[in-house]
């Protein structure tokens, strides 16, 4: 049984469709990326996987069900980390990933220094995030990654402002979690250093554009 | 991390967690937390310098305006009330959470009326005093003011959940929100200023209190869908 299944699938903006349908199953353990070039609709295409966009057509399948119908199951093992990962300047790494685990039902086993160490952050936890780099801001929001138990993750350009000893410590975690039944999905524009992923080519679409 | 499972999601902590950090979060924007009280202030110093200092004028003008300044002051907070949620992704990460949306969103109006609903009704003695309220209408005025900024807060949170989606909701903003709060406003006033006439005013504060039952009841319904819509572009 597919995790989740893509049928004709396309997202589509004022009724134009965004990139040429795909057909795509997706099972668990699998490490899928979303490829093309800027503007073909990957961030959509992951933003309506989750329900967050719902201009598509096509059909979206959750373990066979429509996704429409298995909601709750679906919010439940689904981890998103968006373009915006969804960190609040005016508070601490700590309360951050404290609201997180809140919202997602990980407050008891959430431990957060040992979790901020992993992404290199040791010793930042009470640390305001307006106060950080980029890329230690966007590296609060991996910190979830750490200590989210969801069988699904969707990461939408998790590599974006980290150094190259973070993309490596990321690609091995994405990895690790593969190995372990995890799902992942992700956009990228550079290639994974490890093998065995899938990767979804969207290609724009253009046919009929003008009609 | 070795097991990958689903959480057992608790809604109690998830409501909690959102209330809590909703009310840091206004504890760290001091500025913006004080802005709605500075400009209910800053109305009530300047009226008597625009109309008239006499007392009889001032007393006859005090139950409206207080009422009138305070429903400006909480729309001026509602702008932001999304807005930040929004630009960095947390409002995503709301919808996205396997919890109702609107007992979270509830957590959050709730936070937003704690810090600006309570504080105006709390700085309302001191204002009847400088607009020389008449002693009858103290309670009725907070009274009403504290049942009344809950509807507003409740209300008000529908209309910013509209315009969140919009580079400049705030104009529209006013405009969705305002005949919603024509109703508060009149029962709000008119139960201070019977009162203040020496009537009952219980009637008004029971319409009052009804009005934010149903607004307690349906807002957060209306707010997640409007979040829905706003989200999805």
């Amino acid at each position: 049984m597919a995790l989740l299944q893509l049928n004709k699938f396309t997202c589509t903006r004022d009724d134009e469709p965004l990139f040429v349908p795909i057909d795509v199953s997706i099972h668990a353990g699998q490490i899928v990326q979303v490829a093309g070039p800027n503007g073909a609709g990957k961030t959509t295409l992951l933003r309506s996987l989750c329900g967050l966009f719902d201009s598509y057509e096509g059909e979206i399948l959750w373990q066979d069900q429509p996704l429409a119908k298995a909601r709750f199951e679906f919010l439940s093992q689904l981890l998103y980390l968006g373009h915006q990962p969804g960190i609040k300047k005016s508070l601490t790494a700590r309360e951050n990933l404290q609201w997180f685990a809140g919202i997602k039902g990980a407050a008891q086993t959430l431990n957060v220094e040992g979790v901020l160490a992993k992404v290199g952050l040791a010793g930042y936890a009470d640390i305001p995030c307006h106060q950080m780099s980029a890329g230690q801001h966007r590296r609060v929001g991996l910190a979830r990654l750490h200590f989210d138990t969801s069988p699904l993750w969707v990461l939408d350009e998790p590599f974006t402002a980290i150094d190259k000893l973070g993309v490596e410590r990321l690609e091995s975690l994405i990895e690790a979690r593969a190995k372990a039944g995890g799902t992942i999905l992700l956009t990228t524009h550079q290639a994974l250093s490890f093998e065995g992923y899938t990767t979804i080519e969207l290609e724009k679409f253009s046919g009929g554009a003008n009609v | 991390m070795s097991n990958v499972s689903s959480n057992a999601p608790s809604l109690r902590v998830a409501i909690g967690a959102c209330f809590k950090r909703e009310l840091v979060v206004a504890f760290r924007h001091k500025g913006e937390l004080a802005n709605p009280l500075i400009f209910f202030l800053m109305v009530v110093i300047f009226l008597p310098l625009g109309i008239s200092p006499e007392k009889a004028v001032l007393a006859q003008l005090a139950p409206g305006m207080i009422w009138v300044i305070a429903l400006l002051a909480t729309l001026l907070s509602l702008d932001g009330l999304f807005r930040s949620d929004y630009d960095d992704g947390s409002l995503e990460q709301m919808l996205l959470s396997p919890h109702p949306l609107p007992w979270l969103v509830l957590a959050k109006i709730a936070a937003h009326w704690l810090v600006t609903g309570i504080p105006l009704m709390l700085l309302t003695p001191l204002l009847g005093i400088m607009l020389f309220l008449p002693t009858q209408g103290y309670l009725p005025m907070m009274l009403s003011l504290f049942i009344g900024t809950a509807s507003l807060s409740l209300i008000g949170s529908i209309g910013a959940a509209l315009t969140v989606g919009l580079r400049k909701g705030g104009l529209i903003l006013s405009l969705v929100v305002m005949p919603l709060y024509v109703p508060v406003l009149i029962f709000g006033a008119s139960a201070v200023n019977e009162a203040v006439d020496g009537f009952a005013f219980g009637g008004q504060i029971a319409v009052l209190a009804a009005m934010c039952l149903a607004a307690l009841v349906m807002a957060p319904f209306a707010v997640a869908g409007a979040l829905r819509i706003s989200v999805n572009s």
